[in-house]
């Protein structure tokens, strides 16, 4: 536990840490923990002196004592109670400033941006709520939100519960089926927050990650309305040629591009897919070859997905990657 | 280990009544356990009544006349079943065969009237989670109701063996005549439960 | 020994034809029918006990295949599929076929010993107990080695869990697990419960109560109260899968959260099952090599009796993340803090005695005194995750498997294991090791904190539980080797450990009654203890009774020595009511579990297995009870 401090605390951390903390929740919380690892060290390092000075002590005595000392004996109950008092207060004090804390993150302030998020097995579907209803957009697995702003998560389980956990912003919340919950973040500091579902939730469990890019409000406004287009028609042969592969096989089952007539709901909506950083919840960086690589094979990238593997020619898969890459 | 004896025991009896006996002990173990299991469902059906927007869910209320009917009978039964326990306290072995029966007649009833309680939940337990914990709870209970009953009946045949005149008999006489005390006051808030908390 | 005639006092013999007769009245016949009918507690008991630790070792191996999995990033060594089997697999198995049974294995051997009787109450339930522990062990097993395997956690959340999502039989096979495994467990609650209260030795009143058994006691309560929850949790996701009831599904008014808080209303005070015993065992090896009695018997005695009342107050610290009203659960923040006061009142009242006592530095002590150093650390982390902001992060990460082995492992094996080698010649009338004993305590003391401690760190640094694999720009690589091969070093440590348990059943020194001048009951018989466990019944007048009258047992008389005899006494004072017979061997438990076996794995096919299986069962039990013409059914 003394081991815990500065060294590590500084060393180790990550683009999905709770010691990098970039949000207003995540920022009090990890004062609450500097304060309790602190507290908690100290309490673990007297007991262990107080053990040490035991037992160093103990060599000496030989006999066994049955009828200990009762004048040693009323010494060492003050000292026990004494040592529990302490341990009252401090549990207290923990006791207090936690409910403090909590207060701090339950009551943000008002909201400048809702986003409906569904967790499903195994991504992240996003529907930015605007004003009217025309302003709604679909999206998946990467959230975009302004800096400096609260922006409010509605969480909903679709199959099995999952959770939503962004570190470096803020603490989890479950998603679960037949109930509403809601998380409020806040980044401090534009940048790209890495989270991951946190609740079991089956095969593939381990890969449902999802990204949270914070971002200045003018950027932000830019990426929302180019969000709400519709996707942008072929510039070329090759992705008129993959528009038509999309289209014509399955995906347009499960898949909707806005603009054109694919609006199945079972899978991520692909709208800008090819402006995502990532697909398939954080599995691969976006290019045309992991988008190539994930459509000619899904079932070997992340086995167990819900995504099939349909069979494409090689012409077919590539103009079809190459389509969707052009979807920015 | 060197031994000194300080204790002579040859007098102590070699079988203990109540709470003497660790049978009734062990009875009474089992009977929290179970207490425990009636507790915990009658809390969930509150919870679920809790969190349902109308309470039962899509059903009529359950009708009361089989459940009643049940309650009527095995309160009645209390009193042959408190005799029978007195009976056998006082090892009357000609009283106690006589209990043994009619505890067992008693014990039937109730079962037979129990079939009619569970068309009368009007509500199937696959219907919605309402159906599902009254059939639970009223399940759970019927299961109790068996248990004993075949407890009451083994041991009134055994009453009519030669084994039957043993003090040690009518001491599990005794413990069956709690279970069944048992069997009856649980049923009270299960009834309470299932027929008047959608009627309040 | 048919010369023995009826009614034979004890008095009217002298020691050796006492001792055979005695001998011949509890004996256990030989052969497969003495297997198969045994109810001596301490024939019961080391069964257990040996099965637990073979589960142990089951539960090891599959913790190293994950630790082979994850010290890689993408790495291929197990499928997803797999590996979720397999975390399940090693949660489910070290909770309820290792940890649980073996902490209760232990009182069933010991308690009788302690309170000074002669078999435990209702031995053969104690039996039927062991036989349906088995099965329910083997049958996660076998369905391990069939791929059959439950893929849902050790808690097992619904939907994942439900009809739904949960395909083929294996949730079914994890909620029957959970029915047999509760089934012993209650059934041996109820015998330790009996047993401390009715059948103490004459004089041993509530204050002169060794803390071991008093913990027995108290865990058994808990037992009582608690499971109940978990078996109307796992019969009703049976119906729902079975039958199709509705008990957690949203969309016909049942909910996802009840069976969360059914399981967690358990699942609480199952971890205080696993613990409080470990305290006992802690408080009774500190007392005998700290060379004095433990400070502060009452204080200790109301810990763990506050622990257990709290132990029912606290189950939504597992749940603070799943949208309960925030403010709502500030409540179980406090009642979860609270219960460390009573921790703290155990610590410090042990630190007490070994301040004033002369510790003597045996193995056993050595695995006490690591309890106390990585005890200290897991509680601490216990108290952190209790706080509702320091859990929202931690929560279902690392941080919190972390926290749970260091509890699980530092708060309750290495009491276990100290208990084993302070109680091995009582169990088996040889020592073991200290050579090797010193060896294993310390690679496992250094093996576990390498290999749990960064856990702590993973988990603050974003590494969730329960994932399969990393990927490699994920900055948990080289920690996650760091654990993987540190968890070798436990492993030996673990492996050094049976190796000398099972080197010293054969040809560890031979030990006398009371090898290590302990104070309780169970070391004033030979080691081990012959099958009537005391030729006379003790008489006790004092908390210590080997150091109260070194070298001198105070006895009764009187009993007859031609049926099993056995005290039984009043709950407070253990003042002597009656001479109680004690049941002898029986086949009846053992078919009697069989029958229940086929009953409950039938109805993980269908229903009416519950229907036609409880004939049997019905009938075994009539077979159980229905009296024959032995010496005990006289009245
Ligand atoms: C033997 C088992 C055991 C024990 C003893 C404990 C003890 C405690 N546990 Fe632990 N716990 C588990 C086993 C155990 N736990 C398991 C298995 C899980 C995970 C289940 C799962 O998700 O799979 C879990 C999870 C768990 C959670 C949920 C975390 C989460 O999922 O997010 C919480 C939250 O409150 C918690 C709290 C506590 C507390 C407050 C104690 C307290 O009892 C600790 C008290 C002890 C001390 C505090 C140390 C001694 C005291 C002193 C030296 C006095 C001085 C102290 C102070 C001043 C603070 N535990
Ligand atoms: C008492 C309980 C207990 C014990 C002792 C252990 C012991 C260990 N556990 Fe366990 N663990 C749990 C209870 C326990 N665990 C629980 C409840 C979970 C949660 C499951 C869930 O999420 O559902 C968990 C989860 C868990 C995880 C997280 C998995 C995940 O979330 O993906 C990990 C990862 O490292 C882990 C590792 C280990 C290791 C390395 C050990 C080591 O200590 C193991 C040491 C090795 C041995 C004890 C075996 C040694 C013996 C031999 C090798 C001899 C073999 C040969 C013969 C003689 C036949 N455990
Ligand atoms: C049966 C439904 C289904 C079909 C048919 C289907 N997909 Fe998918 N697709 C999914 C699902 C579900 C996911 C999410 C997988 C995951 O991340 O776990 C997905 C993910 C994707 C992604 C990554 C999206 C992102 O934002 O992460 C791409 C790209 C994609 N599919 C393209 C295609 C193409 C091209 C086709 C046709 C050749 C196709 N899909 C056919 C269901 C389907
Ligand atoms: Cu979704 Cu884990
Ligand atoms: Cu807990």
């Amino acid at each position: 536990m003394a081991l815990l401090p500065s060294s590590v605390l500084a060393g180790c951390t990550g683009w999905q840490s709770a010691f990098d903390a970039q949000g207003a929740s995540a920022i009090s919380i990890k004062q609450l923990m500097v304060l309790m690892v602190v507290i908690c060290s100290v309490v673990w390092a007297l007991v262990i002196a107080v053990l040490i000075r035991a037992l160093w002590r103990g060599r000496e005595q030989v006999e066994r004592s049955i009828g200990p000392d009762p004048v040693i004996e009323r010494r060492t109950a003050r000292v026990v109670v004494a040592a529990v008092t302490a341990t009252v207060i401090v549990l207290a004090v923990f006791t207090v400033v936690s409910f403090f804390t909590t207060r701090a993150l339950t009551l943000a302030g008002h909201d400048d941006l809702t986003i409906k998020v569904r967790g499903q097995q195994w991504w992240w579907g996003l529907e930015y709520l605007g004003p009217t209803p025309d302003e709604r957009f679909e999206t998946a697995n990467e959230i975009h939100i302004p800096v400096g702003r609260n922006v409010r998560l509605q969480l909903e389980g679709i199959d099995v519960i999952h959770s939503l956990w962004v570190p470096g912003l803020a603490g989890k919340q479950d998603l679960i089926p037949g109930r509403r919950n809601e998380l409020t973040l806040r980044a401090e500091r534009p940048g790209a927050y890495r989270g991951q579902c946190s609740e079991f939730c089956g095969l593939q469990h381990a890969h449902m990650a999802l990204l949270v890019i914070a971002e200045q409000q003018e950027t932000f406004d830019q990426w929302m309305r180019s969000q709400r287009e519709r996707a942008t028609d072929p510039s070329d042969a090759e992705i008129a040629a993959g528009q038509q592969v999309f289209l014509s096989r399955p995906c347009a089952a499960c898949h909707a591009i806005r603009g054109t007539s694919a609006t199945g709901t079972n899978g991520p909506d692909l709208t800008h897919v090819g402006g995502r950083r990532y697909i398939a919840a954080g599995l691969l960086e976006t290019t045309r070859g992991s988008l190539a690589a994930w459509i000619s094979d899904p079932q070997t990238l992340k086995p167990g997905n819900n995504m099939p593997m349909v069979a494409l020619s090689a012409d077919e898969l590539r103009s079809v990657s190459a389509y969707l890459a052009s979807l920015k | 280990m060197k031994t000194r004896v300080v204790a002579d025991f040859s007098g102590l009896p070699i079988h203990g009544f109540r709470s003497a006996s660790v049978t009734w002990w062990g009875t009474l173990a089992f009977m929290l356990i179970e207490a425990t299991g009636f507790a915990l469902v009658i809390a969930v059906y509150l919870y679920l009544m809790n969190l349902a927007a109308i309470w039962p869910i899509d059903a009529p209320k359950p009708n009361l006349l089989p459940g009643t009917l049940v309650t009527v009978i095995l309160l009645v039964s209390a009193i042959p079943n408190y005799l029978t326990s007195r009976w056998a306290e006082r090892e009357d072995f000609r009283r106690i065969r006589i209990g043994m029966v009619l505890m067992s007649v008693l014990g039937t009833v109730p079962l037979a009237v129990r079939a009619f309680e569970f068309p009368a939940l009007n509500v199937n337990w696959d219907s919605n989670a309402y159906g599902s914990v009254v059939w639970a709870l009223l399940g759970l209970h019927t299961a109790h109701l068996i248990t004993d009953l075949v407890d009451t009946l083994v041991l009134a045949a055994l009453m009519f063996t030669r084994k039957g005149d043993n003090v040690r008999r009518f001491g599990d006489v005794q413990d069956n005549a709690m279970y069944w005390n048992f069997v009856v006051v649980t049923w009270l808030p299960i009834y309470g439960c299932i027929y008047w908390i959608p009627r309040l | 020994m048919s010369e023995v005639k009826p009614d034979t006092r004890d008095s009217e013999l002298a020691p050796p034809a006492l001792a055979a007769a005695l001998a011949e009245t509890w004996r256990t016949p030989v052969g497969l029918w003495g297997v198969l009918a045994a109810v001596d507690h301490k024939i019961i008991a080391r069964r257990y006990i040996v099965t637990a630790f073979a589960f142990l070792a089951l539960g090891g191996v599959l913790a190293l295949l994950m630790r082979l999995q994850l010290a890689q990033p993408e790495a291929r060594v197990l499928s997803p599929d797999r590996y979720n089997q397999i975390f399940t697999m090693h949660g489910t198995n070290m909770m309820f076929l290792f940890a649980v049974p073996v902490m209760e294995a232990m009182g069933v051997y010991l308690v009788p010993l302690m309170v000074g009787t002669r078999n435990i109450a209702f031995p053969r339930l104690n039996a039927f107990s062991y036989w349906i522990f088995l099965a329910g062990g083997a049958l996660l097993w076998i369905a391990f080695v069939l791929d059959m395997a439950p893929d849902v956690g050790w808690f097992a959340y619904v939907p994942l869990s439900g009809p739904q999502y949960g395909a083929g039989k294996r949730a079914d096979i994890w909620a029957q697990m959970i029915t047999f495994t509760e089934i012993a467990a209650l059934a041996v609650a109820v015998e330790i419960v009996v047993t401390v209260l009715k059948q103490r030795a004459p004089g041993m009143s509530l204050d002169r109560i060794p803390l071991f058994v008093w913990s027995m006691l108290v865990t058994s309560f808990v037992v009582i109260m608690a499971m109940p929850a978990i078996v109307f949790a796992s019969t009703s996701l049976i119906l729902d899968r079975l039958v199709g009831t509705h008990f957690f599904n949203p969309a016909e008014g049942g909910d996802v959260l009840l069976w969360q808080h059914l399981f967690w209303f358990f699942g609480h005070p199952e971890v205080y099952i696993i613990f409080l015993p470990a305290v006992g065992m802690v408080s009774a090896i500190i007392e005998t090599f700290a060379r004095r009695p433990v400070f502060g018997y009452l204080a200790m005695v109301m810990a763990l009796i506050a622990t257990s009342i709290l132990a029912f107050g606290l189950w939504v610290h597992h749940m603070f993340v799943t949208g309960l009203p925030r403010l709502g659960q500030s409540f179980f923040t406090a009642s979860s803090m609270s219960i460390a006061i009573p921790a703290g009142v155990q610590v410090f009242c042990w630190l007490a005695t070994l301040w004033d006592g002369a510790p003597v530095f045996r193995t056993p002590l050595l695995f006490v005194i690591g309890f106390i150093v990585t005890f200290v650390i897991g509680g601490l982390t216990g108290v952190m995750v209790a706080s509702v902001p320091f859990d929202t992060q931690v929560h279902d990460t690392y941080f919190v498997v972390a926290h749970f082995h260091y509890v699980l492992i530092g708060g309750a094996v290495f009491p276990l294991l100290g208990g084993i080698y302070y109680w091995f010649p009582k169990i088996t009338g040889r020592m073991m090791s200290e050579t090797l004993g010193k060896c294993s305590f310390w690679l496992i003391f250094v093996g576990f904190n390498l290999t749990f401690f960064p856990m702590h760190i993973l988990g603050l640094a974003g590494m969730p539980r329960r994932i399969y694999t990393y990927q490699p720009d994920m900055p948990w690589y080289g920690l996650n080797m760091f654990v993987s091969i540190s968890s070798l070093v436990l492993v030996a440590g673990f492996l050094v450990f049976f190796i000398d348990a099972i080197r010293s059943t054969r040809v560890g020194v031979s030990a006398a009654e009371n090898p290590w001048d302990a104070p309780t009951l169970e070391w004033a018989t030979a080691s081990p203890p012959p099958s009537y466990n005391f030729a006379e019944i003790p008489v006790v007048n004092g908390l210590s009774p080997l150091w109260d009258q070194p070298g001198c047992l105070m006895v009764a008389s009187g009993l007859r020595t031609d049926r099993r005899e056995l005290i039984v006494s009043t709950v407070a004072a253990a003042k002597p009511q009656v001479r109680e017979a004690s049941p002898r061997d029986s086949i009846w438990p053992f078919w009697a579990a069989v029958a229940t076996t086929v009953m409950l794995i039938g109805s993980i096919f269908t229903p009416w297995a519950v229907v036609w299986g409880s004939v049997p069962v019905a009938i075994a039990l009539i077979g159980w009870f229905w009296p024959k013409a032995t010496p005990e059914d006289e009245s």
